[in-house]
């Protein structure tokens, strides 16, 4: 059995970690709070613009391929793979890590074999573990989640659609944590550009609208500005599973530690009653030599 | 009539108002009740509410789009 003083670091130490889990816990909750507020706040946004885009879509068919609408043979692909910056969150970017090596050994081999598609990390950890099992990472952008805004997305979209639209990419796709709820976190893979129309929509006849200036014009505008919301939405609900995965893998931590605790109180407690005992044998053995 | 000013951070507006001069992209214009449907994008500009009360609200809003319907007027700004 291990000694008493070691039993007592032990049991300081754990504490220690016991208060850490339990405090980064705590502040995960407080940011998914906040992060679902964010989810809740735009999707009043997403859904008005998806609705006057439906309005919309009986008129595109006599429009021809936008740009960012047109279907090309895919030749060179573009990943946005959508980690985190921080770890210590459960499974949260080996997920997302394991879904991309999934896609890229599956659905873009032959693709990747000969070197036409790339990886753009946004979040450390999952360039860290990309490179480390030996997938390069062309582009990254880290700083988007020190300050989540529409501006800054607005901004990283803008860079994505230019480089669809001028032909450096035929077909760009999201990879990324799907917030459920504070302990379930789906990962998908999302096509971003070519943007796929939805064909149901293309039966309802629409009420007699008044475009301006004119149909082409409010489509070709409208296109980009639902990617952009399209992009953003992701970026929060990625940012809200963050929190949930390291919340409940905070959460299991605190649970762990305070077992542990009390596994280590029980020895430590054992550990002294034995001392006392062969100190009392010890005296009264040395009593009982004196006497005889 | 109703209006909503939505940005995809927050919203902005929302109530029954009496007419909105918005900056559209084919010149500036006004929504009044009973408009004909309407959808039309919007450029940088002011955008004027005049509510129920006859008080008067200005903001600035940057670029985006408008549909009315049936004395529904919803307003998707980028920013505000």
């Amino acid at each position: 059995m291990a000694s008493l003083k070691e039993i007592r670091t032990r049991i300081s130490t754990v504490t220690t970690t016991r208060q850490v889990t339990s405090a980064m816990k705590m502040v995960s909750a407080a940011k998914l709070k906040k992060a679902q507020d964010a989810i809740m706040q735009i999707r009043p946004y997403a859904d008005k613009l998806h609705e006057i885009l439906a309005d919309l879509t009986p008129a595109l068919n006599n429009i021809e391929d936008s740009i960012y609408t047109n279907q090309r043979v895919p030749e060179k692909v573009l990943l946005v793979v959508i980690s985190s910056n921080r770890g210590l969150c459960g499974s949260f970017n080996s997920n997302i890590v394991k879904q991309t090596i999934r896609l890229i050994k599956t659905k873009y081999f032959k693709l990747y074999k000969a070197g036409k598609l790339d990886c753009l990390a946004i979040g450390k950890q999952g360039e860290k573990q990309l490179k480390s099992r030996k997938i390069s990472v062309s582009e990254s952008n880290h700083e988007i989640f020190d300050q989540l805004n529409f501006e800054n997305v607005n901004q990283l979209a803008q860079e994505l659609m230019t480089s669809f639209s001028s032909g450096q990419y035929d077909r760009i796709e999201l990879v990324y944590n799907q917030f459920k709820n504070a302990a379930v976190q789906i990962c998908v893979s999302e096509q971003f550009l070519p943007v796929e129309m939805d064909e149901k929509a293309m039966d309802n006849t629409p009420p007699d609208f008044i475009y301006e200036p004119s149909q082409e014009h409010i489509v070709t505008e409208l296109i980009p500005r639902s990617l952009k919301i399209q992009l953003f939405k992701t970026l929060l609900d990625s940012n809200a599973a963050e929190h949930g995965a390291r919340m409940t893998a905070m959460h299991q931590a605190t649970d762990n530690a305070s077992e542990l605790l009390d596994e280590l109180r029980l020895h430590y407690n054992q550990a002294r009653q034995t001392a006392i005992t062969n100190e009392i044998l010890e005296i009264t053995g040395g009593a009982e030599a004196l006497n005889s | 009539m109703y209006l909503e000013i939505i940005t995809p951070e927050k919203k902005v507006y929302e109530g029954e108002i009496k007419l909105v001069k918005l900056p559209g992209s084919a010149g500036s214009f006004e929504i009044l009740e009973n408009h004909a449907p309407i959808v039309s994008t919007l450029d940088t500009g002011e955008l004027k509410i005049v509510d129920t009360n006859d008080e008067t609200t200005i903001y600035q809003i940057k670029g985006g789009v408008v549909e009315a319907r049936q004395n529904k007027v919803v307003v998707l700004a980028e920013s505000v």
